[in-house]
């Protein structure tokens, strides 16, 4: 059950190995949360983030999750919300591929797609589904600032992130007044294992600061979420510049 | 323009009447949805008690008008039984002063029944719009904890409607009847409740009101208030800084006996409109001022008191059942922390006082009250000590870490958090400061085995 500031006593994970969920589960966990409940593909990276959540005194089970895999989601997370209620479930697997050479190789794109969007729908309703029955809980969305306008650069992971960046407002819009509150998190350039050996762009983050954030979040039941804040102004100014502007500028 | 065909997406029809709803605590924080649900007859609440126990029903809780704060009356994804449909007086015995009434009346509602025979009653929480079962189930108290302990003290007997759908009659002294004063709706709801009345011979208080102009005055003030009065509590203003932290306005307040009557005081009496208390000035919100402008604006305010009490009269229904607050709008909801603090650990109180000035709390409230004896509810808040009563703004930044940590200091001191008001309580402290928990949640277990009785505050806490 969470608590009146927004702090959630279990957490499901989508996406275990990700940087920021895992910071954000430090965070809750340092807070009120007791049970976290890791969904990712079995690797070795998975046991070691539970064992590191152990240690922070959290009760931690892992679930085998695979976005890809959309058939087998309802079984795989109807066990978990069988177990106990969850108060928050952060949706945070997305992978960013590779725009280079993605674009010469079609499957690897429809990948990125499926991971980012589809995997996410389908995963994101069923909890939905379960959140609604529980009559309370927050869907945390980790979207992208490049949901917001499609950029050379990075079009393919961008157009996924917009796709599942929408689905997410949508449902947060459908779910209005059941209780369980959808929270979409943009953050900027996030300097982690993801972004690893790419230029770094100006308003960059850390996984530290967007945990930081999505708590504050909660706390006030946003419904957007920008990291840094500073972003929203910036991309309500971006959002609007013609295209050919928008073309030159170096980003 | 679209074909007949294509429907409309959104359903025309209103929603069925057990449509899951948005429920909140008076402080409108960590709002579940429920289904609310309104039995009219005993038999009603019974059927849907034993509904509970099919396959996919997540359970419920009882609710009265919803005037606690915390999450204590709501049910995420369960049902809320909304009890005030359920108001019948039955018995009033005015030779021996004592009434059986529904669980469903408000006080205020009994108030204005009893006062015409002289009789009142015992306890008289903060608002009268509290159901006699809320009043059970949060074990409530009122400005004269010392005189007249809480609600529960003045209970006979009880039937409660439990979670196998029987109605038990519950008489004083057994371990039920222990288990659900304070029990915050967990055993059960209740139905009907016996109640001993307070003889009052006129329908007038009198009431003193002074202003301490420090911490250790006001503390001192109240230690050694004598002659005792029934009534008694402090309105600190927490903007107040430096030498002046823990300025206050203390109200002490007695019933009128009849000799005493004098003859104006009709006149005195009609001078104050209905709903008109005689309670200190409202704090007010830092507006676009700030908080230090709006504490010397406060403290200008309090300075219209006079050092030393001069009497005056109040009808008891203004005094009790004051205009009620509207329910509060700050964006992000109410938090209302009342701790209690042992007499041993004053030094406590005043570290508690002294932090939250320090820090600077636009506080609508700040109530200091001195408890006497407890009552033998187990979960029941009252005890002998200082009791601190906040209401905080939930979007101060930080105020969460800050709470925990005092808490802790409270846990360690031998005090301890009501839960009634509670939205934010770290589980693991429960056990100190309610040495009782454990007996509780063995009779829930016998009694409840499916815990079929839930509130989004029992499934936090684990009660």
């Amino acid at each position: 059950m969470k608590d009146a500031f927004g702090a959630p006593q279990s957490l499901l994970v989508l996406g275990a190995t990700s940087e920021i969920a895992l910071a954000t589960a430090r965070r809750l966990v340092a807070r009120r949360t007791r049970t976290v409940w890791l969904a990712g593909r079995p690797s070795p990276e998975r046991e070691s983030a539970a064992g590191w959540l152990r240690a922070l005194g959290a009760a931690v089970h892992t679930v085998d999750f695979d976005a890809l895999d959309t058939a087998a989601h309802e079984e795989c997370l109807g066990k978990v919300f069988a177990e106990g209620d969850i108060d928050m479930v952060l949706l945070a697997f997305g992978v960013l591929g590779d725009q280079a050479h993605d674009e010469s190789d079609p499957g690897a794109a429809v990948r990125v797609a499926q991971t980012n969007y589809t995997g996410a729908v389908s995963a994101g309703l069923i909890c939905a589904q379960a959140l609604q029955e529980q009559g309370q809980g927050s869907l945390v969305v980790l979207s992208s600032v490049a949901a917001e306008r499609a950029r050379r650069t990075d079009f393919i992971y961008g157009s996924s992130k917009a796709g599942l960046d929408t689905f997410a407002q949508g449902l947060g819009d459908a779910l209005h007044g059941t209780g369980v509150h959808v929270m979409v998190v943009r953050p900027g350039f996030v300097r982690s294992r993801m972004t690893e050996g790419r230029e770094e762009q100006p308003l960059a983050a850390t996984p530290e600061e967007v945990a930081v954030a999505i708590e504050s979040g909660l706390r006030r039941r946003a419904q957007t979420v920008w990291v840094p804040g500073a972003l929203r102004v910036v991309m309500s100014a971006v959002r609007h510049l013609p295209r050919g502007v928008f073309r030159r500028l170096p980003m | 323009m679209a074909p007949e065909s294509a429907a409309p997406a959104r359903p025309a029809a209103p929603a069925p009447a057990d449509w899951p709803v948005p429920v909140t605590g008076w402080g409108r924080t960590s709002a579940s949805s429920a289904r609310l649900l309104r039995p009219r007859s005993y038999e009603d609440a019974a059927e849907t008690v034993r509904g509970w126990a099919l396959p996919g029903a997540r359970g419920g809780i009882p609710r009265g008008l919803g005037r606690a704060h915390g999450d204590a009356a709501q049910s995420a994804g369960g049902a809320v039984l909304d009890m005030t449909a359920l108001n019948r007086v039955h018995v009033i015995d005015v030779a021996t002063g004592t009434l059986l009434t529904d669980a469903g009346v408000s006080l205020a509602r009994l108030a204005e029944v009893l006062l015409p025979h002289g009789w009142f009653l015992p306890v008289s929480p903060g608002s009268g719009q509290v159901t006699v079962g809320g009043a059970i189930g949060a074990d409530v108290h009122g400005l004269g904890h010392r005189a007249a302990g809480s609600f529960a003290r003045h209970l006979l007997s009880l039937e409660l409607l439990t979670a196998d759908g029987e109605v038990r009659t519950v008489p004083r002294g057994t371990p039920l009847f222990d288990a659900t004063t304070g029990g915050l709706g967990l055993t059960g709801a209740v139905l009907t409740a016996t109640l001993r009345l307070l003889r009052v011979e006129t329908s007038l208080l009198t009431v003193e009101t002074e202003r301490a102009p420090d911490l250790d005055d006001l503390l001192h003030r109240m230690s050694t208030s004598a002659p005792p009065r029934r009534y008694e509590a402090a309105w600190i203003d927490l903007l107040a800084r430096g030498r002046s932290t823990g300025r206050a306005a203390l109200l002490r307040a007695d019933h009128l006996p009849a000799r005493e009557l004098p003859s104006r005081a009709r006149r005195a009496a009609a001078a104050l409109g209905p709903g008109q208390g005689p309670y200190p000035p409202r704090q007010l919100a830092p507006g676009p001022l700030g908080l230090r402008a709006t504490g010397a604006w406060q403290g200008l305010r309090l300075r219209t008191l006079p050092r030393t009490g001069t009497r005056r009269l109040c009808e008891l229904d203004a005094f009790f059942h004051p205009r009620e607050a509207p329910r509060p709008r700050h964006r992000g909801g109410l938090i209302r922390y009342e701790c209690l603090l042992p007499y041993e650990a004053q030094g406590t109180l005043e570290r508690l006082v002294r932090r939250l000035a320090r820090r600077g709390c636009p506080a609508p409230l700040a109530l200091l009250r001195r408890f006497g004896e407890g009552d033998p509810g187990w979960l029941s808040f009252a005890a002998p000590g200082w009791s601190l009563c906040l209401d905080l703004p939930a979007r101060l930044p930080g105020l969460g870490a800050f709470l925990d940590r005092l808490d802790e200091e409270v846990a360690a001191a031998g005090g301890r958090v009501r839960l009634a008001e509670d939205a934010r309580l770290r589980p693991d402290l429960l056990a100190a400061m309610y040495p009782r928990l454990t007996e509780f949640r063995e009779l829930r277990r016998t009694l409840d085995p499916r815990g079929l009785f839930a509130s989004d505050l029992s499934r936090r806490l684990d009660l």
